[in-house]
């Protein structure tokens, strides 16, 4: 995990944007439910009417409306209208006043203003009610505007009431009573009770309700101000959305360059250690191991990078929002929150401790199925050959079978998870309806806080379920910077020395002095006790069975390795005091494998010597024996070359990869098993046009035919990593045992020139 | 690996990568539905439990809603001093609620385990049927493409196959039943707003096939800079030796860099495209919102709706989009599933060997005795590489086949082993033409050593027993003895119970070479074939081999494939190949004294 963040410290700044576009993006992703309900609520539901202070009032009910209130309320109701100007038409106007002004008024005079509404149509059914028991005259009752009202509840049935405008009866009620302020004071305490169990929504909704009747009454065009209403709510969603949208993809656009730029960097930092490498290193991770390493590794690397930026990140940032805001509805269920949420990630957790080993287990058995199936499709002759075909389908059929049971399991146990989770975020829904409702039915808490809390509540649950989410991935992400970050800390064991010079070779002679050389911890030197010197004008070749250390011992030359005792000299400097560039220019390396790169023939025929002229490759051509094969293609010397050679044959490459060495003019030439993927004629032809042109070069060559190297001036029998015997062929058949059992395992005792007149049994 | 390039990668791209189409769409459906027609039942209850979890899952809402609605009533009655809060009311509402959110799951839960059943039912069967098709394919069939391609069938298509069968099925019907449910829902309420709700989906279909056309380009250049970058690193590390020694680690480092700033460009690119479909599909649907919120409220002036109406609508419309987006996915996975199939079913299409004959010869009492007739072959018909081969094996002799690479001498083989058949004449064992055997009993009568030594990821006693699967561990190792193996094996940790991991890296060439060996031994069948057995040990080795070998042949007709002629001279009949055709044969001296082709072929290695 650290390692994964560790490689977005060089983008700070762009990761600090992000956070705060984060910060926008919640912000505005929390704020538009508001929005939303703010187009249906008061657009549609209150005709975009905002306030309960009417536009304009007749003035008669601008005096019925002072009735309820208390003194101050009267003054401030007084101060918002132009009530004195008014008296001529009979109309009040509402002055110009700030939004900011307004909602304190409506704060302010909610109580006597849905007082005074409700009381202007009151439902003949409740007056009588409230009446009973008082003494008030019945003939009065029919004084009363009567009015058919109808009325709406949630389900959208609709009920036809029969309602007064009891107003003018309140005022002589409160008029006509000893006591007035008290009673006054009785009903507003009464208000408050019911705004403590509604909530100021709903009866915000009936000041609204009042507001647009008198608007109506005044003749102010209401349709306008819904309409109005409407648009510029709708604009303001629309806004808001759009800003949520631009902050998501500036997110999108910064996430994805800081993944690309973490991929880059990353992939750039390991190409170049591991080609500082040295072989040692190599032979460590194994060469296919660092292929997927820079591949695959940083592919994931930089993909969770991009997921995590986005999403991981805004999990706790929208988590936090939706906190403050369930905070701000001032419900007190945080408990409700705290379960939903360990519930669901214990449940989450469970399934994927119950998963997880079978997942490992699945990735195995997948492995398996693939290895039976390549096991069957390269060994499709042997099968054949053996008749085992059978047997073969029932090893699948295994592998098949224990494939299917786990991938059954795995799936079976993930079908659980999306079931679970939908039934876990419904019954918390349920969960807050219910326990809200009792709080609501005790008062202490409104109905719109409820649908506030669910809202911010699953917001929550959501952010913490991508989190979970996304810690079932971050493991195998972690795992794959482990494993770029051990290549990224893996020094080269091979580098030049502090003082290392470069040197110009005149003659080249390389004298190997005790040379042991082990690999890193292994129990047993590959080589030891080597000493030997190859000459300029002469062909040194090492011969010895698989195992017995001769490429090992080539390898030391270029300094692939570092012997681990004794030292190598050129021209009697130790090659760990030179520059390994100017080591390397002296050498002409021709490995066991022909390995070419994509290109073309020529390039790949100058890769040692840049300026080589045409003249020079194809002299080098010639002498490799490869012009035959290059000059049947179309495109001859530009003819492509394929990556890793694969459109020209073992030999031919092998071929070219020699033809590669000469055309450098090496000092030093080193054949290590070059020639094995020839057939003797060519090979013969070839030593031969070698020996011509190479007259004052070191030659040192790796051979396991007898043939290959039976003109060599110095002969070196390798045997366990040890000289067995050194000389020339003849010299050897004399002298050492081992050389005699490889000669006479190629060539006829007669073709070696011993035992005269013995004929093999032919 | 080529072709795991070509269609990897795909996975991260966010549904951005271009899907792969099949060929015959319509046909590899068809096909497909055919193939799981024997779990036709369970699919049909997957598909009823889907319907029904989605009917049960649409409804829940709205009766919650009730719940609120009796909360909000009870309390204007509270206010009115007619009543109270029935919390009896609303309890029993939310049970009804929690019942049929709990039915849903239920189903839901049915349906998904069914369905993964069924799909890794159908997996299994499939590699099941494909391993054992394998087995019935002319070679021919795996000599002209990569194992690679075939492997891939198996595991990749299989894979798509069953991941798109296990989700897509469920949600094409929940996406169709929430769709059509929502759509009546919306049209019984008001047409017109449904046209205004409907109108903006094209709107969001267009704006989004924008997106995906301008990001398709940007991932296509990615997953080629990706590939060629891949390209780079495989060729730079497996080069890593030539590099080094040829003192070009800056220039390489150099067009790495090059490449991998490229590769940035179109990584940062397609990345952030793709991450915009979300955003963008959200903001239209926060639009078509306001749109039909909007348009509803002015009709609602004109008195045209009812503000309930409006409300239920908005509360489809809010629930619209989510099912369209997910049956655009599904279509994505549906085509790539199709191309899976089709792959799959065309590999098990494939032509096949006839195993059987009618009045089969007997096998068993086979004593080695192989003649050639007029044998012509050709892999081609038009590209007849043996013209006309005869020639008269006797029991108990030796043939050797010599000849440069790629000369053919291998097809001899095949034909002798009827990994294919000739074209014209015959080759006889025993007097029966090979192709009145059965294909699998012919084979029993031949014991192979061949260059690729091919072994198994087991123990080396399982390894060797593969020759005779009956055979005791006693035998197993009389012909590790036979084979000069059993000195070796006993220094292997484990001995004989050793595992040979996967591709037997942990013993060497040559002493796999003698476990095959001992194998061809244990099979003990009266002809033997050693195709190269030893061309790549280093020839001491080969000597001790060579020696384990002249055990095996012992009284056995045996063809002895070699280029190293010295190991063949004292063959009873030589075949001197070259580009396809035998050129020449004879004994060794006949050969030499003609001085021909094979005496050019043995004298240029002794050539002073």
């Amino acid at each position: 995990m650290g390692k994964i963040f560790k490689n977005l410290i060089p983008y700070w700044k762009s990761v600090l944007i992000i956070i705060l576009l984060l910060v926008i993006q919640a912000w505005c992703d929390l704020a538009l439910p508001q929005y939303t309900s703010d187009i249906i609520d008061t657009g549609i539901q209150n005709s975009g009417i905002e306030h309960i202070l009417p536009e304009k009032i007749p003035l008669d009910k601008f005096r019925t409306a002072l009735n309820f209130m208390t003194e101050e309320e009267q003054k401030d109701f007084i101060d918002a209208y132009n009530y004195k100007s008014a008296d001529s038409d009979k109309i009040v106007e509402r002055k110009e006043l700030s939004d900011e002004k307004l909602k304190e008024l409506d704060d302010e005079l909610i109580i006597p203003i849905i007082m005074n509404y409700q009381m202007s149509s009151l439902p003949v059914s409740t007056l009588n009610k409230m009446l009973k028991g008082q003494n008030i005259p019945e003939g009065i009752l029919n004084t009363l505007e009567k009015k058919t009202v109808e009325k709406e509840d949630e389900d959208g049935n609709k009920t036809k009431v029969e309602c007064v405008d009891a107003s003018p009866l309140m005022a002589i009620m409160i008029a006509g009573s000893p006591d007035s302020e008290k009673t006054l004071q009785n009903m507003r305490e009464q208000m408050q009770k019911q705004i403590d169990a509604l909530g100021t929504d709903t009866l915000m909704s009936s000041g609204k309700a009042y507001a647009k009747e008198m608007d109506l009454l005044a003749g102010v065009d209401v349709d306008e101000i819904q309409t109005n209403y409407l648009w510029a709510a709708g604009l303001r969603m629309i806004v808001i959305a759009l800003i949520l949208t631009v902050a998501a993809v500036l997110v999108g656009f910064f996430a994805a360059r800081v993944g690309a730029g973490v991929g880059m960097s990353l992939r750039s930092k390991v190409f170049k250690n591991v080609i500082g490498f040295s072989n040692a290193e190599i032979d460590k991770f194994s060469t296919a191991s660092l292929i997927t390493r820079s591949t695959n590794d940083i592919q994931q690397i930089q993909f969770v990078t991009v997921m995590m930026l986005r999403m991981v990140l805004y999990a706790p940032i929208i988590g936090i929002g939706g906190v403050v805001k369930v905070a701000g509805t001032g419900a007190s269920m945080w408990w409700v929150i705290a379960v939903a949420v360990g519930a669901i990630m214990a449940t989450v957790l469970t399934l994927m401790l119950i998963v997880m080993p079978k997942f490992k287990l699945m990735q195995k058995l997948v492995d398996r199925v693939n290895l039976v199936s390549r096991e069957i499709l390269t060994g499709v002759p042997v099968i054949r050959a053996f008749g085992r075909e059978k047997r073969e389908e029932e090893r699948f059929d295994e592998a098949n079978v224990a494939l299917t049971k786990t991938t059954l399991f795995t799936n079976r146990v993930m079908t659980f998870l999306m079931p679970i989770m939908t039934v876990f975020m419904n019954f918390v829904s349920v969960l807050i309806v219910w326990v809200a409702s009792g709080q609501i039915n005790d008062g202490n808490m409104q109905v719109g806080e409820m649908t506030a809390f669910i809202t911010y509540t699953m917001q929550i649950i959501i952010s913490f379920l991508m989190l979970t989410m996304m810690s079932i991935f971050l493991p195998r992400a972690a795992v794959a910077a482990g494993r770029i970050d051990e290549v990224v800390n893996t020094k080269s064991s091979v580098t030049d020395r502090e003082n290392a010079e470069e040197l110009k070779a005149k003659d080249g002679v390389v004298e190997f002095k005790n040379v042991a050389f082990r690999y890193p911890g292994a129990e047993e030197n590959v080589i030891s006790d080597i000493s030997f010197t190859a000459r300029p004008s002469q062909t040194t070749a090492i011969i010895g069975s698989t195992g017995s250390g001769k490429s090992t011992l080539v390898n030391l030359i270029p300094r692939l390795y570092d012997v681990t005792e004794g030292s190598i000299e050129i021209e009697g400097k130790d090659i760990r005091d030179i520059t390994m560039k100017s080591l390397r220019d002296m050498i002409g390396y021709v490995p066991q494998k022909g390995i070419l790169f994509s290109g073309t023939i020529a390039t790949n025929l100058r890769f040692g010597n840049k300026n080589a002229s045409d003249s020079d490759i194809e002299k080098a051509a010639e002498i490799a024996q490869a012009t035959e094969f290059i000059d049947n293609k179309t495109d001859r010397y530009d003819s492509e070359i394929a990556q890793g050679g694969s459109n020209v044959s073992g030999g031919q490459k092998q071929r070219l990869s020699i033809a590669r060495a000469i055309a450098k003019h090496p000092k030093i030439y080193i054949f290590d098993d070059s020639f094995s993927a020839l057939d003797m004629k060519t090979d013969k032809q070839l030593r031969k046009a070698l020996s011509e042109s190479v007259a004052d070069s070191v030659v040192i060559i790796v051979a396991q035919r007898i043939s290959t190297i039976i003109d060599a001036e110095q002969i070196i029998v390798l045997d366990e990593g040890k000289i067995a015997g050194m000389g020339t062929h003849s010299e050897l058949l004399k002298t050492c045992p081992e050389y005699l059992e490889i000669a006479k395992s190629q060539l006829s005792e007669k073709e070696l020139g011993l035992g005269e007149g013995v004929e093999s049994n032919g | 690996m080529a072709d795991n390039r070509r269609r990897g990668g795909g996975h991260h791209g966010g549904g951005m990568a271009p899907v792969e189409k099949a060929k015959d769409f319509k046909g590899s459906i068809k096909n497909l539905v055919k193939y799981i027609g024997r779990f036709k039942a369970a699919v049909v209850v997957v598909m009823i439990c889907a319907a029904a979890s989605t009917v049960f899952s649409v409804i829940g809402p709205k009766i919650l809603g009730k719940a609120t609605t009796e909360l909000a009533s009870g309390l204007f009655k509270k206010i009115e001093g007619t009543g109270t809060v029935n919390m009896d009311a609303i309890a029993n509402i939310l049970l009804i609620v929690v019942a049929i959110y709990l039915v849903s799951a239920v189903f839901m839960f049915i349906q998904g385990w069914l369905m993964t059943g069924v799909s890794q039912k159908i997996c299994y069967r499939m590699r099941r049927e494909i391993s054992e098709k394998i087995n019935r394919m002319p070679l021919k069939y795996f000599e002209s493409r990569t194992y690679g391609e075939v492997l891939s069938r198996v595991t990749n298509d299989v894979d798509t196959l069953g991941m798109g069968l296990n989700q897509s099925i469920t949600q094409i019907i929940t996406s169709i039943c929430s769709i059509i449910g929502i759509l009546i829902m919306m049209l019984s309420i008001s047409p017109i707003m449904t046209l205004i709700a409907v109108v903006i989906l094209p709107v969001s279909a267009f704006l989004l096939s924008m997106v995906v056309k301008i990001s398709q380009k940007h991932f296509r250049d990615q997953q080629k800079y990706l590939g060629e970058i891949n390209g780079v690193v495989e060729e730079s590390f497996g080069g890593h030796l030539i590099i080094k020694a040829y003192n070009k680690e800056d220039e390489v480092l150099e067009e790495f860099e090059k490449t991998n700033k490229i590769l940035y460009n179109s990584a940062w690119k397609s990345q952030f495209l793709s991450g915009m479909m979300m955003p963008i599909t959200m903001f239209v649907g926060n639009l078509g919102y306001a749109a039909v919120a909007l348009s509803g409220g002015l009709l609602a002036i004109q008195g045209v709706i009812t503000i309930g109406d409006i409300q239920a609508f908005i509360q489809y419309v809010k629930n619209f989009t989510q099912p369209i987006q997910q049956m655009s996915q599904v279509i994505n996975q549906v085509q790539s599933m199709a191309a899976a199939a089709e792959r799959v079913f065309e590999f098990l299409d494939e032509e096949e060997e006839n195993q059987k004959v009618d009045n089969p010869v007997d096998v068993t009492t086979i004593k080695g005795d192989v003649e050639f007739e007029h044998v012509r072959f050709g892999y081609n018909e038009d590209k007849i590489i043996i013209k006309d081969f005869s020639a008269k094996v006797k029991q108990g002799q030796r043939i050797a086949i010599v000849g440069p690479t790629g000369a053919g001498k291998t097809t001899m083989v095949k034909l002798l082993m009827r990994f294919y058949d000739v074209n014209d004449g015959s080759i006889k064992l025993d007097g029966h033409d090979l192709r009145d055997f059965n294909r699998r009993e012919l084979r029993d009568a031949f014991g192979m050593v061949l260059q690729d030594t091919w072994l198994f990821n087991g123990t080396i006693m399982e390894n060797i027993r593969y020759g005779r699967l009956d055979a005791t561990d006693e035998e197993v190792i009389a012909a590790a003895k036979a084979a000069h193996a059993h000195r070796f094996i006993r220094t292997l940790p484990d001995g004989y119970n050793m595992m040979l991991n996967e591709d037997a890296s942990n013993v060497s060439q040559g002493q796999k070479q003698l476990l095959t060996i001992a194998r061809a031994i244990l099979a003990d069948n009266p002809i033997l074939i050693l195709d190269e057995a030893t061309s790549s040990v280093d020839t001491r080795t080969e000597s001790r081999i060579q020696r384990a070998m002249n055990n095996l042949m012992k009284g056995r007709t045996s063809f002895i494939i070699a280029h190293r002629l010295s190991t063949i001279k004292d063959a009873d009949l030589i075949l001197v190949m070259r580009d396809g055709d035998i050129v020449e044969q004879g004994t060794h001296s006949e050969l030499l004294e003609k001085d021909g082709f094979y005496a050019e072929l043995y004298n240029s290695q002794f050539d002073e």
